[in-house]
């Protein structure tokens, strides 16, 4: 294990982007977001809970995917991708173990076949550097998926303390990455990293979410599940908005749009939200009318659908965004504590 | 560069036939004048006209016909339209070909068939009927039912007295909604008109159009003793990429654009009734 | 607090067993001591998990315009601010005024998780106010907090007292207090136009158009936006860093011009916390400014300034002079 003194952070930051690009937690206007790093930014990795989490370096929420010149009758397709390096190295820095874990629940779908290339490309050339959680909330549930947020999986693992950041590569990218910048480590920080690691679990297991009860949500009950009489009362108060989508590090929905430009056709993809009214709206009619039908979509999809497509795996991580930023107090674990199990109170 | 599914290619309009006031059948080939890709009957195609918006249609030619590909499609929104203003040598963008197709080289083989359409929803059959006319002998005796509004409606009816009709071994009967000037034939809605036939229930029934259309033959058919697991319909919900990723054509945990849109009843019995 | 709460049940209750209403729109209890949610009550039963305390800060008058259509009257607690947008949502005929009683209830100004949060405080388990105190319980460490710094944005300027009259009000109406609302107003009207321009760029910057200031503002009420309406030709879903994008609160703060009531709700609910109050706030200030001083939704009746013309209005280019009447 290698460790960095705080205060020498940013020479790691002006190392690392001296040969690839950094992205990692900013403060901006008073809020945190994964923005590039440049000399001055207000880097903040103790932020527990970044606004949108990090799936937009994968995912961007508007992507320019394509390009269409016509003249007369005639359509020329230009790949917008040809226009600038789309394989760019770069490195994701400070990601918790919920996002990391939400990488994984994105990939399931960006790189089943046919594979997402715009997606694959940024994905095959990051490294990510994930950064451990000392000081969960009461909003966190994490664990209840199986995930260790004092041990995050990724190319390199690091954790924070008061005094020093430490270090440790995990797969064969993370080594590349380490002997980059290793000149400005110092070996050691085992006993401080599982004294931590130690502490935090304590507050892991005591937090209010820590036991939900998700027993009930197996593919055998789907739609039992769909017409449970709960969702008019759990969506009565839901405004439509995106925000839980938005702030989501596993939503996935996008739109793909057409944008007319002097010099052509711009085709873009963007973040949609399955809790929008045109989500699902045709020519003729709309399959899912009420904001209750939708408000059910995205936590079936969470909780019984994307499992059943995926082995299992849930599409939640426990990160608690929703459950910080919906305007209302609407949330998944409101969700999970009716629809869930016996066990949940 | 990578090949990207979401990145269509280019095709040439090299046909346009009015059907009825309201739809048009287009004839699309590549930009090099041959087939754009290869499908099985009951698959689709995204097709896009560059700043007006991509949709799912169902290739209505059989995979069959090496030389183009066909789409019959209905004036209903902002992309049809501007498809019908089209004329011959417009070029539009088409990628494909998407979902599951009817399983005629497994389930539909060696069987009697009956095919049921409502107005446009002969779209989807007309492929799966001609791959079959194609192979005739690998399939039993085809029963084809059809209706709409009035017979200015009825899709393809050139092909269907022409060549339908005149198939061996073949049943064509055609409905309209109301009596018309110039109708002799059988006026009445589909699902009654199915019951009325008295058709055999160990066919295998393949159904399409509109919703309402289909919950009401389908209760007749199965008054008629017909089995659920050998009725098929196509589904069709909002799609933007057709591959699975968007995640808006969803009905449970199925996607229409991959996992169907073809779907047998009985499959859909499981799933939620959001479509 | 705990005392408003007993006796809006205890109206809530007796408004239910007589018959009189339908349902009870308020609040019910959350997971936390902050997280209470909007809710309808259509039984006795149901009011167990009604809940009044400084964390009900949604405004609940737009829920009426659909809840309004449903057979039968609705009861529902308004705050002082609330009543305001319930008022211009009358007058808007958005909400069929017969088919609601309105109970008007204090406020003594709600509280902000996140700025609880923000003071250093990462999980709270309780939550006391004792006059200016407010005490917060964590098992990182129990901290005492001055509420007016924790008070969520729209409570910290309020200075809005009840404006139903027809119904009843629930303990003692507060008497109109002096704040300076346009104090930000003005420092940003201070700045120069590349200093302001820059200040919104970043604050704009932050948006992810998830549209929940549009999706909560009583004001924005129309049946079909027209940024989600696909053929207005400007119909868009994308958050882009550009300056076309942040014309969507633009556009929308003029919209919502002459009737916006200032109930804060857009800053309240914005997940980036963009002060989006501001924008709408420096429409009020101008129509004070060139029209007189006006409040929207303090009636649900009469003429308002931007819809009413008159002789002596104000001519367009005085208004961007600045040279008011």
């Amino acid at each position: 294990m290698l460790k960095i003194a705080k205060e020498r952070l940013n020479d790691l930051y002006a190392k690392i982007a001296q040969t690839q690009g950094l992205f990692l937690p900013v403060k901006k206007a008073g809020e945190v977001n994964y923005c590039v790093w440049s000399e001055g930014k207000e880097v903040s990795l103790e932020t527990l809970k970044t606004v949108k989490s990090p799936k937009n370096m994968f995912f961007p929420q508007t992507e320019n995917m394509m390009k269409f010149k016509t003249e007369g009758k005639n359509i020329e397709v230009i790949d917008v991708r040809e226009s600038f390096d789309e394989r760019k190295p770069f490195v994701l820095f400070g990601v918790k173990a919920c996002d990391y874990k939400a990488i994984e629940v994105l990939d399931k779908v960006f790189l089943a076949d046919p594979v997402d290339t715009y997606y694959q490309n940024r994905r095959e050339n990051t490294t990510i550097v994930t950064l451990a959680c000392s000081k969960p909330e009461e909003s966190c549930f994490c664990g209840v998926f199986g995930i260790d947020a004092t041990a995050p999986q990724g190319d390199v693992t690091t954790w924070l303390d008061e005094n020093y950041l430490y270090w440790q590569a995990n797969t064969e990218k993370g080594e590349s990455l380490t002997a980059q910048v290793e000149e400005l480590f110092e070996k050691g920080g085992e006993e401080e990293v599982a004294a931590q690691q130690e502490t935090t679990k304590v507050v892991l297991e005591s937090l209010p979410y820590a036991n939900l009860d998700l027993s009930r949500f197996q593919p055998e009950n789907l739609n039992e599940l769909f017409d449970a009489p709960e969702w008019e009362k759990m969506s009565e108060a839901c405004l439509g908005c995106g925000t839980c989508t938005f702030v989501c590090p596993t939503c996935q929905c996008f739109d793909i749009r057409d944008f007319k430009t002097r010099d052509g056709v711009i085709r873009y993809r963007c973040w949609d939200s399955c809790m929008y009214a045109d989500f699902t709206l045709m020519a003729h009619g709309n399959s899912r009318n009420s904001q209750m039908q939708r408000f059910r979509q995205r936590f079936m999809h969470k909780l019984v659908y994307y499992p059943s497509q995926n082995d299992g795996m849930y599409s939640c991580v426990g990160c608690g965004r929703c459950v910080n930023k919906c305007p209302q107090r609407l949330n998944i674990v409101k969700v999970i504590k009716t629809l869930g199990g016996k066990n949940n109170d | 560069m990578i090949e990207e599914t979401l990145i269509p290619k280019v095709g040439v309009i090299t046909d346009i036939r009015k059907d009825t006031p309201d739809v048009k059948t287009f004839r699309v080939v590549g930009t090099d004048g041959k087939k754009l890709f290869q499908h099985m009957p009951g698959q689709c195609a995204m097709v896009s006209v560059p700043g007006v918006g991509e949709c799912m249609f169902s290739i209505t030619s059989s995979p069959t016909n090496m030389d183009y590909m066909e789409f019959s499609i209905k004036k209903c929104g902002c992309v049809t339209e501007v498809l019908h203003a089209m004329e011959v040598g417009q070029q539009i963008t088409v990628r494909g070909p998407y979902g599951k197709n009817f399983p005629v080289e497994e389930d539909f083989k060696g069987k009697d068939l009956l095919f049921i359409a409502g107005g446009i929803g002969l779209a989807p059959l007309r492929s799966v009927i001609n791959y079959v006319r194609h192979y005739r002998n690998n399939y039993g005796k085809v029963v084809i039912v059809y209706g709409a509004r009035s017979k200015d409606d009825l899709v393809d009816i050139e092909e269907i007295q022409t060549e339908w009709m005149n198939e061996p071994n073949t049943e064509v009967y055609l409905t309209i909604d109301r009596p018309q000037d110039g109708w002799d034939g059988h006026v009445g809605f589909v699902p009654a008109y199915v019951k009325e036939l008295g058709l055999d229930p160990n066919m295998t029934a393949v159904l399409c159009g509109p919703p309402i259309m289909i919950k009401f033959t389908l209760a007749g058919l199965l008054e008629l003793g017909f089995d659920k697991s050998r009725v098929y319909t196509t589904l069709e919900l909002r799609m933007k990429c057709g591959v699975g990723k968007c995640d808006r054509c969803n009905v449970g945990d199925k996607f229409v654009c991959k996992d169907g849109p073809v779907f047998r009843m009985t499959e859909l019995d499981e799933l939620p009734d959001e479509y | 607090m705990k005392e408003v709460e007993l006796k809006m049940k205890e109206r809530a209750k007796a408004l239910l067993e007589s018959g009189e209403v339908a349902r009870v729109v308020g609040w019910k209890k959350g997971d936390f001591c902050f997280d209470p949610s909007p809710a309808t009550f259509e039984t006795v039963d149901e009011l167990n998990e009604f809940v009044y305390d400084y964390f009900c800060g949604a405004n609940l008058s737009k829920y009426l315009i659909q809840i309004a259509k449903k057979e039968g009257k609705t009861a529902v607690f308004l705050k002082p601010c609330d009543t305001y947008s319930f008022n211009q949502l009358v007058k808007e005929h958005r909400i069929d005024r017969e088919k609601i009683y309105v109970i008007a209830v204090e406020c003594l100004a709600k509280l902000d998780i996140e700025k609880i949060k923000a003071a250093g405080v990462s999980v709270v388990t309780g939550v006391e106010v004792v006059d200016k105190d407010v005490n917060v319980s964590s098992p990182y460490g129990n901290v005492t907090l001055y509420k007016p710094d924790v008070v969520l944005t729209k409570c910290a300027t309020c200075n809005k007292t009840h404006q139903v009259k027809d119904e009843e009000i629930i303990l003692h109406q507060r008497p109109a207090r002096e704040v300076d609302r346009f104090a930000e107003v003005v420092k940003l009207e201070n700045m120069t136009p590349d200093e302001r321009f820059a200040f919104w760029r970043e604050q704009l910057s932050k948006c992810i158009r998830c549209n929940a200031c549009r999706n909560v503002c009583p004001a924005c009420s129309c049946v079909k936006c027209v940024f989600d309406n696909p053929n207005s030709g400007i119909a868009a879903k994308a958050n882009d860093d550009k300056f076309e994008e942040q014309l969507f609160h633009v556009i929308r703060a003029f919209h919502v011009s002459g009737r916006c009531t200032d109930c804060g709700e857009c800053s309240r609910v914005c997940p980036q916390n963009i002060p989006l109050h501001l924008l709408n706030r420096k429409f009020i200030k101008d129509i004070d400014t060139n029209y007189g001083e006006y409040q929207a939704g303090e009636t649900s009746e009469g003429k308002t300034p931007l819809t009413s013309y008159t002789e002596s209005d104000i001519e367009p280019n005085d208004a961007v002079n600045g040279e008011a009447k």
